[in-house]
């Protein structure tokens, strides 16, 4: 909402400099975005005349003018513009002033020998509109000397607030001067609009089809006008904020619409067929709307309508056949009431943004539509001279009349303020609520018409667990407690919310429990364990392609965004790591050695959300004197998925290592790692040759994904005593030879078994196939510790130990020794 | 050392003894010393040899050869012991000198993993109200358009949704209304009231969503919701909170905020939270502009019985504020697309070490 400082003082009788105005504005509600104090900007530049432009002696297209200025003696002035003749009145900025459009500082110069004192200006180098054909001429009687800005009027600020949903009455200058004035900041002046004479009956009459979107509409008819180009005071006031003056009937409308909110529209009489306009639903007309697009009207949408067809989208845009022109004399204005919720579906769905759609959707003052037609009558009297006719309506105005109360101890107990309570009465007086009741500290107000955020009806819309009768209850609470918070809300802000104390929140406890959930704290020590083992987090998009996305397992029609911003941004991922290849394959791209990324969230699937830590390494590490070179493998993630399930409480003893990879790894370089034949925990590996080809990546690339879900709750137990064996371990070193496809998890476990009393652990410490062995046998070199407990062990007990540990392996997976 | 040695001229047995002690002290390495002590002193040993052979002295040459021979067993076995020691630490010496390295060489690299800017803030937020005793709260990115705007008082044509730009999802079973990507993390704030008995204070922190993307404007971001019910709070207490949030967050006990009234429709009254910064520097705390960082208020009647709570007997505040956003002031990260990228050279920039996280004690 843009309005200029003097159109808010035809409202607002007030002292308060520009600077107060805006701080007040923000503070009550009314946020500035945007002050543009032109008349700062056009100071220096004064209206001048030429006295003489002659050829510049060394430059064509240069002219050498003698300027009077009206301080001092004539000035010489080089000037470029091909309109620079003898007599024009024109803009003169001395040396010194800076030019807004170029934003350069002027200094006196010359130009190829001719000595230049200022600058005469176009419109364009003043920041006032595009026109750079030549310098600005003005008419004769121009006073030379006088400040530009001040004779043009155009020193006046232009202030642009953005106006909350709740809010329609400040979409007028009134409305921002009525609250300015009950925030203290001056008065607000009489406004009142008499009744003109209806000189005829009026040849159009309203017909209402459509009463729950049209409850209620005025109309009059006007002859004998003259329309032509609106006075240079409209003109003016409409081009600073940003409208295009187009003639003065609907120049008129539009001064309305933001003077007092009220959107009115004017129809050319000649233009419509037969006696009556309807407002009625649309029915698949197209309507040329007055922006020059067309729109299909459907069933949803409210029009009026003449006898041959729709002649406006109601109160949202008229249409261009029936608007008015320079031509026309006969005219009928529109002032109605439409029902916000379908201006707001039509305006969302067609993708109209108007003026009139503003205020319609957040509701206008329906007790203000007799005045406006008057006011509108007079003003089009006034310029357009004419006659005007009886009034017309349909329907009738709605019953708006309402009450809030409020309680004076609230403005305490809710506020968190002590407020006198004759100091609220009259904030709230001076927006226009009336003291209607006083019962005790109970104050009863009656809301003003323009007001409809205030104690306004509006369903509840509860959980569905909440019982009815229970649910009835809550609603007379609300009922009774919501508009006395609008009371207190209005209270407040027009003091200022600097006068409510701070008060630091009372404790609930003398120490705060733990602030995060089980699964909160969980992933804050993942992130803690994958960064501390040289992974970077990264935080990707939830979104990516639908194609890359199915790369990395299901992309379900049930997860596609019904209206992605990009097409490349439409499938929720399956796994975060979906994200983390793409970055991976960026990042080589900008010739990144080595790539070591983790994120942890969601990974979406038809099902339902999972938390997943993800994390990937790939690239050539930076290559070291000390360090021989390698690629990066599956156990690379493998051993980034164990240290996360060990931090979280897994025992690497409990999980089984399955070579059953996800169809995103490489089928025989990845795995799963479950907890019991079902729950998988982590799946880790290399991924697929086929997904790394689609990124464009060449080698290998080790990733994990871990199911943060999945992994069962650290039991908080106390530790049994620790077991520290004073006697010491020993180790044997077995070496088996297997066959190739055995897991050499099979041998581990069964080694680990054989003695369980005595052994701590199992470790393998070669793999050998080739030379000397069996085509189809690999050899498998483990070391296994013992602990002796009570007293050592003698050898014999000692070979019985081997002896079993052999057996074991071999019955579980036919592994002889090597001999 | 030779002193008290017999004069070999006087003995048959000086010129080997001599030579004896000659040998020992040119020994070359410990294996030739072990040698020679092994000839001179070893069971059959040129003086083992002669002290057996002492038994067959008369008594009184017995006597006076023995005190000889073992005089002169001690002067080779101190021979032998020094010599040893001499070895030893040449060896030593020689040992050091080879295996002498160039400790200007450059070290295995541990290139060391950071957590991310947004995870970091979002650590600093949990320790923050955590203190406050506030627990962290979640719900699912998928919401259903009730818990999200519903629920929170934004009915179907509400101007406010005009502002969300949601992302939208097939209905659940294919029926019904679409599903939401939650453009605010307030639908937890109902999660909560539906799940818990008041009092509550709880933060909600997560991905969000709305349909825009500029310089300015990410089409996934995060917020934190913060909400606060009980029997007596006001909007003082919610003027307390936020400021007090505010000051420890940035480090500035003096940091201006600045409360605006405005509207949102799950909140009433509603405020605007700006805390005082210079535009031209980006130094928060100085100079005389304002920066919008969060949206607050009490909440609104309708969204405490929407979620089953009785608002003539609970009332509290509500917050909300853009992760991002503060992250960028804390830091002074100036732009917000690099943020989802996964750029290694900025996350090696901005990230935090996983050693140092965010606790009260050692300072957030």
């Amino acid at each position: 909402m843009k309005f200029t400082l003097s159109w808010l003082r035809d409202h607002l009788e007030t002292t308060a400099p520009l600077a107060e105005i805006a701080q007040t504005l923000s503070a009550i509600g009314l946020e500035v975005e945007n002050v543009d104090d032109r008349a700062r900007a056009l100071a220096p530049f004064r209206i001048a005349r030429v006295i003489e432009a002659a050829p510049h002696p060394d430059a064509d297209r240069l002219r050498a003018c003698r300027v009077e200025t009206g301080e001092g003696g004539a000035v010489s002035v080089v000037c470029g513009a091909p309109n620079a003749r003898t007599g024009l009145k024109t803009v003169f900025a001395p040396p010194g002033s800076l030019i807004p459009g170029t934003g350069i500082t002027l200094k006196t110069g010359r130009i190829r020998g001719v000595e230049s004192a200022g600058m005469l200006l176009s419109l364009r180098e003043m920041g006032l509109g595009e026109d750079h054909a030549g310098i600005v001429e003005l008419p004769d009687d121009a006073p030379v000397g006088a400040s530009y800005a001040e004779w043009a009027g155009l020193d006046d600020a232009v202030i642009e607030i953005a106006v909350t949903p709740n809010r329609g009455d400040a979409l007028a200058v009134r409305g921002i001067a009525r609250d300015l004035a009950a925030a203290g900041l001056g008065r607000l002046k009489q406004w009142s609009a008499p009744a003109v004479p209806a000189r005829f009956p009026s040849p159009l009459a309203w017909r209402i089809d459509w009463p729950e979107a049209c409850p209620f509409v005025l109309g009059r008819s006007f002859r004998g006008l003259r329309n032509g180009p609106s006075p240079d005071w409209l003109a003016a006031r409409l081009r600073a904020i940003g409208l295009r003056p187009i003639n003065a009937l609907v120049d008129i409308t539009n001064f309305f619409t933001f003077d007092i909110g009220r959107p009115l529209h004017v129809f050319d009489i000649k233009k419509i067929t037969g006696p009556e306009m309807v407002l009625r639903r649309g029915t698949g007309e197209v309507l040329q709307a007055l922006n020059n697009r067309e729109y299909r009207l459907e069933r949803e949408d409210c029009v009026i309508a003449d006898a041959a067809a729709a002649r406006s989208l109601a109160g949202i845009m008229g249409g261009v056949e029936s608007g008015c022109d320079h031509e026309t004399t006969e005219m009928f204005l529109e002032c109605a009431l439409f029902d916000p919720v379908r201006i707001a579906q039509s305006g969302r769905r067609l993708q109209i943004h108007s003026d009139a759609r503003a205020r319609f959707e957040r509701g206008i003052d329906p007790a203000l539509m007799p005045e406006a037609v008057e006011a509108a009558s007079r003003m089009i009297l006034d310029l357009c001279g004419g006659e005007a006719s009886e009034l017309v309506s349909a329907g009738a105005m709605p019953r708006w009349q309402r009450r809030a109360s409020l309680r004076l101890s609230r403005l305490r107990e809710f506020g968190g303020v002590e407020i006198a309570p004759e100091t609220a009465i009259t904030r709230l007086e001076a927006l226009g609520f009336t003291l209607a009741a006083r019962e005790g500290e109970r104050l009863s107000f009656a809301v003003p018409s323009w007001r409809n955020d205030i104690a306004a009806a509006g369903a509840l819309d509860f959980a569905p667990t909440i019982a009815p009768d229970y649910a009835a209850r809550l609603a007379m609470r609300v009922a009774e407690i919501e508009p006395e918070a609008d009371l207190i809300e209005e209270v407040l802000r027009l003091g200022g919310l600097d006068a409510v104390p701070s008060v630091s929140l009372p404790r609930t406890a003398a120490l705060p429990g733990p602030a995060l959930t089980q699964a909160g704290a969980r992933a804050a020590l993942v992130r803690r364990v994958l960064a501390a083992r040289g992974l970077l987090e990264c935080v990707s998009f939830s979104f990516m392609a639908r194609d890359e996305a199915a790369r990395f397992g299901a992309a379900p029609a049930s997860l596609r965004l019904l209206n992605p911003i990009a097409a490349d941004l439409d499938q929720l991922r399956p796994t975060p790591l979906a994200a983390l290849v793409p970055a991976l394959a960026r990042n080589l791209a900008r010739a990144a050695g080595e790539v070591m990324l983790f994120e942890i969230g969601p990974g979406f699937a038809a099902d339902g959300a999972v938390e997943i830590a993800t994390g990937l390494r790939a690239g050539a590490p930076p290559r070291h004197w000390a360090m021989p070179a390698r690629a990066f493998d599956a156990f690379d993630a493998k051993a980034d998925a164990l240290a996360v399930l060990a931090a979280l409480g897994v025992a690497p003893d409990s999980l089984t290592t399955s070579a059953e990879p996800l169809g995103h790894y490489h089928p025989g370089r990845a795995g799963v790692l479950r907890l019991g034949p079902k729950n998988t925990l982590a799946a880790f590996g290399e991924l697929h040759p086929n997904l790394l080809a689609a990124f464009d990546l060449a080698g290998p690339v080790a990733a994990f994904e871990i199911f943060l879900d999945a992994i069962p709750a650290a039991k908080r137990r106390r530790r049994g005593a620790a077991d520290l064996p004073p006697l010491q371990p020993l180790t044997r070193d077995f070496a088996f030879v297997v066959a190739e496809n055995v897991p050499a998890e099979a041998v581990l476990r069964a080694a680990r078994g054989a003695e369980r009393a005595l052994i701590t652990a199992v470790s393998l410490f070669d793999v050998y196939a080739g030379e000397n062995l069996p085509e189809g046998q690999k050899s498998l070199a483990i070391a296994v510790t013992l602990q002796p407990r009570e007293r050592a062990l003698t050898d014999a007990e000692i070979e019985t130990i081997s002896a079993r540990i052999t057996a074991a392996v071999t019955a579980a997976t036919g592994a002889k020794l090597r001999g | 050392m030779t002193d008290d040695l017999p004069d070999p001229r006087d003995n048959a047995d000086a010129d080997p003894c001599r030579a004896a002690l000659h040998d020992i002290a040119a020994a070359a390495d410990l294996r030739a010393l072990e040698a020679l002590r092994v000839a001179l002193l070893g069971k059959a040993g040129w003086l083992t040899l002669r002290l057996k052979e002492l038994g067959k002295l008369a008594p009184e040459a017995r006597r006076a050869r023995g005190v000889e021979l073992n005089t002169l067993k001690e002067s080779l076995l101190t021979a032998i012991e020094a010599r040893r020691v001499a070895l030893e630490e040449s060896a030593l010496a020689a040992r050091l000198a080879s295996e002498r390295i160039d400790v200007t060489l450059p070290a295995r690299p541990a290139a060391p993993g950071l957590i991310h800017p947004i995870s970091r803030t979002m650590d600093e937020i949990a320790a923050l109200f955590g203190a406050m005793g506030f627990t962290v709260a979640e719900g699912p990115d998928i919401e259903t358009d009730w818990h999200n705007f519903g629920a929170l008082n934004i009915p179907a044509h509400h101007p406010a949704r005009a502002d969300h730009d949601t992302f939208y999802l097939p209905p659940e079973n294919g029926e019904g209304a679409p599903r939401v990507l939650r453009t605010h993390t307030s639908p937890v704030q109902m999660r909560t009231m539906l799940r818990e008995k008041p009092p509550i204070r709880i933060i909600a922190m997560g991905r969000t969503y709305r349909a825009d993307h500029d310089a300015t404007h990410s089409p996934m971001f995060h917020q934190c919701e913060g909400l606060v019910i009980d029997r007596a709070i006001t909007l003082g207490h919610l003027k307390g909170c936020l400021v007090d949030f505010l000051r420890a967050f940035f480090g500035l006990p003096d940091l201006p905020v600045r409360f605006r009234a405005s509207y949102f429709p799950f909140t009433e009254p509603s405020m605007e939270v700006d805390i005082g910064w210079n535009r031209q520097s980006g130094e928060l705390g100085r100079g005389s502009d304002w920066l919008e960082i969060l949206g607050s208020g009490m909440v609104h009647a309708k969204v405490l019985a929407n979620g089953g709570i009785d608002p003539g007997e609970w009332q509290g505040f509500a917050f909300g504020m853009g992760i991002e956003r503060i992250t960028m002031l804390k830091h002074g990260i100036n732009d917000l697309r690099p943020f989802f990228d996964g750029d290694l050279r900025w996350l090696r920039h901005y990230g935090f070490s996983p050693l140092a996280p965010a606790m009260l004690h050692e300072g957030v």
